[in-house]
């Protein structure tokens, strides 16, 4: 028996703000949480949500985590949580660094007050797998929990993990998603320093005058669950995780491979996972973080991938909306890519005007448009690339 | 200059640092037992940082490993600047 994996579930916190709705229906509407160059969670308060002694306990990305986990558990089961024996749900979220305030706080401690300064918190607070424990721990989860750790591909590496360890029979439920809140004077001084960031403070991916991304923040997780299990529960189901690619570039530090090979690679091994091909996919949620390097080879690769039809099927960034949440940003993405298709919506890449020569796709400019092809569901992919090179890549049915 | 050590500055300092902690002020007292007011091990060690910001007493996890209620926390600090 081949088990599969739907969703029932999801959460999130974005600069538009606390919950999944305001994130598709802002971005549909082509709003944007950008404000001053960053993508901040503004209307995020942890103690409208947790204690004060679990909100010190956690970092924010952590909090983040656990709010966005709550709504997912909440929309997919009831008040008593997800009716699978705890040992059969897990919980896999990923980030790209974890409780980097902390760590800067600390650091600070130590080299003003010494040793004796630092708190015995410090650990548990900076560790990258913080935001999955801290989840299990509030759900009293026992099933396979962990963090993943790939920068700005780790929520969707996240997913894809998490929709294996379904369909190899080791959980019939799991909590998978990503966090991420990093905005500190370390990381916004070091992607500035790389060149990254956009000196700007605009994102507009695809467009001729990007010049960087827009450090976001925030958090996204999703109920994955045993399709079978979720039917005969009753669930409703939002949508199937058909399929799932990873590889990786093996190329350089942080710059893609230009031509978009092994991201392109990832897209077709997504979709074959899938069961299906290139010519099946109606909407493709891109990375597209506003970088000149990133655009260009993804691009490449959806070509690549995707052949002669890629210049018909619609393409949009949400970074567009709400900058880049780095290891959240493939859990919120793959949120936003299974509301769109439910919505038969392909939301707009928020600002885009200037076509670049090769840039040549459909970025769905200017204002959402319907994603047309008959009643059934549709089919969309959603990319995730990091530094290192990784490259994560779901296939998504609704 | 660390604080002069008295059963009121302890106990003052004890209760700031609890409420600090995430711990509701209106359920402590002497009596309260640190298992009722989820007092765990990781709130025994910020608790000890305080009180040796405030009263230069170090106590180490030995030293407060039997420790069950406030007042025996109390109790402890003012012994071990005595």
């Amino acid at each position: 028996m081949t088990r599969r994996v739907v969703i029932t579930g999801v959460g999130a916190v974005t600069p538009l703000g606390v919950g999944a709705e305001p994130l598709i229906e802002r971005w549909v509407a082509g709003e944007s949480g950008i404000e001053d160059g960053f993508g901040r969670c503004r209307e995020f308060d942890p103690l409208d949500f947790l204690s004060k002694k679990e909100a010190r306990r956690c970092d924010r990305f952590a909090q983040m985590a656990i709010v966005a986990a709550k709504e997912a558990i909440e929309q997919s089961g009831d008040e008593d949580g997800l009716p699978y024996e705890p040992h059969r749900i897990g919980c896999v979220i990923g980030t790209g660094i974890g409780g980097l305030p902390s760590f800067e706080e600390q650091t600070r401690k130590l080299i003003e007050r010494g040793e004796k300064a630092v708190s015995p918190l410090a650990v548990p607070l900076m560790m990258g797998n913080a935001a999955a424990a801290a989840v299990a721990m509030r759900h009293g989860l026992h099933g396979h929990t962990y963090g993943v750790v790939s920068a700005c591909a780790a929520g969707a590496h996240a997913l894809g993990d998490a929709s294996r360890i379904i369909r190899a029979g080791d959980a019939d439920a799991v909590l998978a998603g990503g966090a991420e809140a990093a905005i500190t004077g370390v990381a916004t001084a070091a992607f500035a320093a790389m060149e990254a960031t956009s000196p700007t403070g605009i994102s507009r991916p695809f467009d001729a005058r990007r010049d960087g991304f827009v450090m976001g923040e925030g958090a996204g997780v999703l109920v994955l669950e045993e399709k079978e299990a979720a039917q005969a529960r009753g669930a409703e189901i939002l949508g199937e995780l058909l399929g799932y690619g990873a590889t990786c570039d093996g190329f350089h530090l942080t710059a893609p491979q230009p031509e978009g090979i092994e991201a392109a690679r990832a897209i077709s091994l997504a979709v074959a996972d899938a069961g299906l091909a290139a010519t099946d996919v109606d909407y493709v949620n891109a990375h597209g973080t506003s970088t000149p390097l990133n655009d260009r080879s993804e691009t490449m690769a959806l070509k690549l991938a995707l052949g002669e039809r890629a210049g018909e099927i619609p393409v949009s960034s949400t970074k567009s909306s709400i900058g880049h949440l780095l290891g959240a940003a493939g859990a919120v993405e793959a949120i936003a890519t299974v509301e769109s298709l439910r919505r038969r919506v392909a939301p707009p890449t928020v600002g885009w005007e200037e076509a670049e020569e090769g840039l040549d796709l459909d970025y769905v400019p200017g204002a959402s448009k319907p994603i047309e092809n008959g009643e059934g569901p549709l089919i969309g992919v959603s990319n995730s690339f990091g530094f290192g090179g990784h490259n994560a890549v779901l296939c998504i049915a609704a | 200059m660390p604080t002069q050590v008295t059963p009121e500055s302890v106990e003052k300092t004890i209760y700031d640092g609890l409420v600090e902690l995430g711990t509701e002020r209106d359920l402590l007292s002497r009596e309260a037992t640190l298992e009722s007011l989820d007092v765990d091990s990781l709130d025994l060690v910020e608790l000890a940082q305080i009180v040796e910001d405030e009263f230069g007493v170090e106590l180490r996890g030995d030293d407060v490993k039997d420790v069950k209620t406030v007042g025996e926390v109390i109790d402890l600090v003012v012994s071990k600047a005595g």
